[in-house]
């Protein structure tokens, strides 16, 4: 559906590009199909990451900085996967937050007070538990709001704006405002940090699996159009995207690994296995964080239900038309319940990383962060007019959210301007993307 | 067109209304199989709410459908399209945002042994099927959005025919339409007729329907005025019935026919 959606303004670039004949960049993107929004972002987002790396005098694009920024937008690229559903459908879910810091305060009580009880500390048992009740709680508080949506029919701006405030009073209520710390040997894993990242091999691993998953897409895809003989690209436009998609890939995992253990943890490490402690010190590789691969195997299971099964396409076919999918005989307030069900879950997933990287449960965890999320998914192209948006554009614009703040963070810009600047980019954005939407038309 | 005892659809007395207001009142219709009827009256006469009880986007109030003389139940547009009966709206009812093979198969969906959407399969069923209806019909891969006002209409038509359907109900079919793409949409319903499906057509204007019709309803203020075979009564007596409700005697008086003292 993703692709569809794109590929109105692939057709409207291409026709564009039309008139453009001998132009060697148009030439290009047409015969990639690259999306031109997308590569937009892409853009906005080297620009963002250049500038701060000139401004903070060179501390923005180092390894360090950029696996913190990864691990950061973990969270709220994950609640945003839901985001682009709930919105695509011209709803809002303004109680991510707050489901957020509910889900993660159960979590929080679960592992820390109720369940070592059963089994002890840091029982292997104890972080599945854990996580399975806290997706289940998600679930059944989106079951519950999307349900009033869909039955009651109280628009979701309303009932979810009650669930920003009930969820965050509930979160309040279970330990009396206490903060709930530490986490789960076990489940502080999900949260990233030196134990939470799989290290130089595995991360290789990863990064080349990646690159032959991106070959066969490409392999497949072809194949596919050749079948039903539909126009393909150029065979050297597919070597491109190939060689475009492992360098990014390769390129990430190689940066991760230049992160190095603190030499704090890395000395504690090797008297601990007996490693003499060379000259240089010791250099051990992070690799790829934990909730970076969670976020990433989330933004790819969610691309897969929007894309590739019935309900992604009820999802979007509601967004562009109620009156016609309710004719179409799709059961749209079903389809509204699930939504807000998936929504709810990933509340619980990104509650279950950001408690574990804080490696505590607050009452105020998550503020704020339905705000990141929406913005996150507008930025990435979502319509709040209902019927588009993606995936993979609303992870980037978590992306995008994140290295503002971080950059900001690094030039010692007060809190408050920073709010200042986010709010003010969003409302930029979304003006660009008005702009760029009626020129497309 | 030979006569047949059991109708394709009987709709008998069907009344519905809005906050008080009859949009329909006690309004009995009847198709046969291989039979187009015409359902004629002005804006707001009620055509169009008699047919989407029948489409299943409307709950009746009273009356009955009786489909081949059953009894059938139709609470919804799935329950009627269990019955065979396809429904092409004058809105055209697309998801703009999605193709036209996505459009086809709106909740239908070809699935995988997986579970996954089989849009090869479907895509190539869609190709067949325009091709069938529409040979210059090219743009598979875009948004339903992007095409003309004919290539949409032949989309919903599609649809329609897609999945078999044995009743089908065309509102306003015509109305978005040039004159050449109107012809079209003539000889598919000729066409879709030889192959014994009955055909609703709703629309105000008579012209578009007149000559293609084998009966005509007429509809005024949610009451039928009457019906006559298209043989037996001329344009002009039509137009007669729609405007003042004056009933000729080539045609069977309805509930709503005016009163003659």
């Amino acid at each position: 559906m993703a692709e569809t959606i794109q590929s109105t303004t692939n057709s409207k670039t291409s026709g564009a590009a039309g008139q453009a004949e001998g132009n060697i960049v148009a030439r290009f993107f047409r015969a990639t199909e690259i999306d031109t929004r997308m590569l937009g972002m892409i853009g906005a987002l080297l620009i963002i990451w250049v500038g701060f790396h000139i401004l903070t005098g060179g501390l923005f694009l180092t390894p360090r900085n950029l696996w913190n920024l990864s691990v950061q937008t973990a969270s709220v690229a994950v609640m945003a996967t839901g985001m682009v559903l709930v919105i695509v459908t011209r709803n809002i879910d303004l109680s991510v937050g707050s489901i957020l810091g509910f889900t993660g305060m159960i979590m929080g009580v679960l592992q820390a007070r109720l369940l070592p009880e059963l089994f002890g500390f840091n029982h292997p048992a104890i972080w599945i538990i854990t996580l399975a009740g806290g997706i289940a709680i998600g679930a059944l508080i989106g079951t519950l709001q999307g349900s009033i949506i869909a039955f009651l029919g109280v628009p979701s701006f309303i009932v979810t704006l009650g669930g920003l405030l009930i969820w965050r009073g509930a979160t309040w209520f279970v330990t009396s405002g206490q903060t709930v710390a530490p986490m789960d040997a076990n489940f502080r894993l999900m949260g990233g940090g030196t134990e939470g990242s799989i290290g130089a091999t595995w991360s290789w691993v990863v990064g080349i699996l990646a690159c032959l998953a991106i070959i066969a897409a490409i392999i497949n895809a072809r194949r596919q159009r050749k079948r039903f003989s539909f126009p393909r690209r150029p065979v050297w436009a597919e070597y491109v995207l190939i060689a475009l998609g492992c360098i990014v890939v390769l390129g990430a995992v190689y940066i991760a690994n230049n992160y190095y253990w603190p030499i704090a943890i890395a000395r504690r490490y090797a008297e601990a296995n007996n490693i003499a402690w060379p000259e240089g010190g010791l250099l051990i590789s992070q690799g790829i964080a934990n909730p970076v691969l969670i976020a990433i195997a989330v933004g790819i299971v969610m691309t897969f239900i929007a894309t590739r099964l019935r309900f992604g396409r009820y999802v979007f076919a509601i967004g562009g038309n109620p009156e016609a999918a309710e004719l179409a005989g799709i059961k749209t307030r079903w389809v509204t319940v699930k939504i807000f069900a998936l929504m709810g879950m990933l509340c619980a997933i990104a509650a279950a990383i950001s408690t574990a990287r804080l490696n505590a449960a607050t009452n105020a965890q998550g503020e704020l962060d339905e705000l990141y999320t929406i913005a996150a998914a507008v930025i990435g192209g979502t319509s709040l007019a209902g019927g588009m948006g993606s995936i993979a554009g609303a992870m980037l614009g978590a992306l995008v959210m994140q290295s503002l703040q971080s950059g900001m963070v690094l030039l010692g810009i007060d809190s408050p301007f920073q709010r200042i600047v986010v709010g003010m980019v969003l409302v930029t954005a979304v003006w660009l993307d008005t702009v760029y939407r009626s020129r497309a038309k | 067109m030979t006569e047949q005892t059991t109708p394709l659809v009987e709709m008998k007395n069907i009344s519905i209304s809005f906050g008080g207001i009859h949009a329909v009142e006690n309004a009995s219709v009847d198709l046969f199989p291989g039979e187009v009827v015409a359902l004629l009256g002005h804006n707001g006469a009620g055509k169009s709410t008699l047919i989407k009880i029948l489409s299943g986007a409307y709950k009746r109030d009273n009356g009955d459908i009786m489909i081949n003389g059953e009894t059938a139940d139709i609470r919804n547009p799935r329950d009627a399209k269990k019955y065979g009966i396809e429904t092409i709206y004058q809105t055209l009812a697309v998801a703009d945002n999605v193709d036209a093979a996505a459009n086809l198969y709106l909740g239908r969906e070809l699935q995988t042994k997986w579970g996954t959407l089989d849009d090869v399969a479907m895509e190539a069923s869609a190709r067949e099927v325009m091709g069938r209806l529409n040979p210059n019909f090219k743009r598979f891969k875009e948004p339903v959005k992007a095409l003309s006002g004919g290539q949409r209409q032949s989309v919903a038509i599609a649809r329609a025919i897609l999945f078999d359907a044995r009743i089908l109900i065309m509102d306003e079919p015509t109305a978005a339409l040039g004159p050449q793409e109107t012809a079209q949409v003539g000889d598919l319903i000729k066409q879709l007729k030889r192959e014994g499906i009955g055909i609703f057509l709703i629309s105000h204007d008579i012209h578009d329907v007149f000559d293609l019709a084998d009966r005509v309803f007429v509809m005024k203020n949610g009451k039928v005025v009457g019906h006559a075979r298209t043989e037996d009564v001329t344009k002009d007596e039509v137009l007669g019935m729609i405007i003042l409700g004056k009933v000729p005697p080539g045609a069977t008086p309805g509930p709503g026919a005016m009163k003659v003292v």
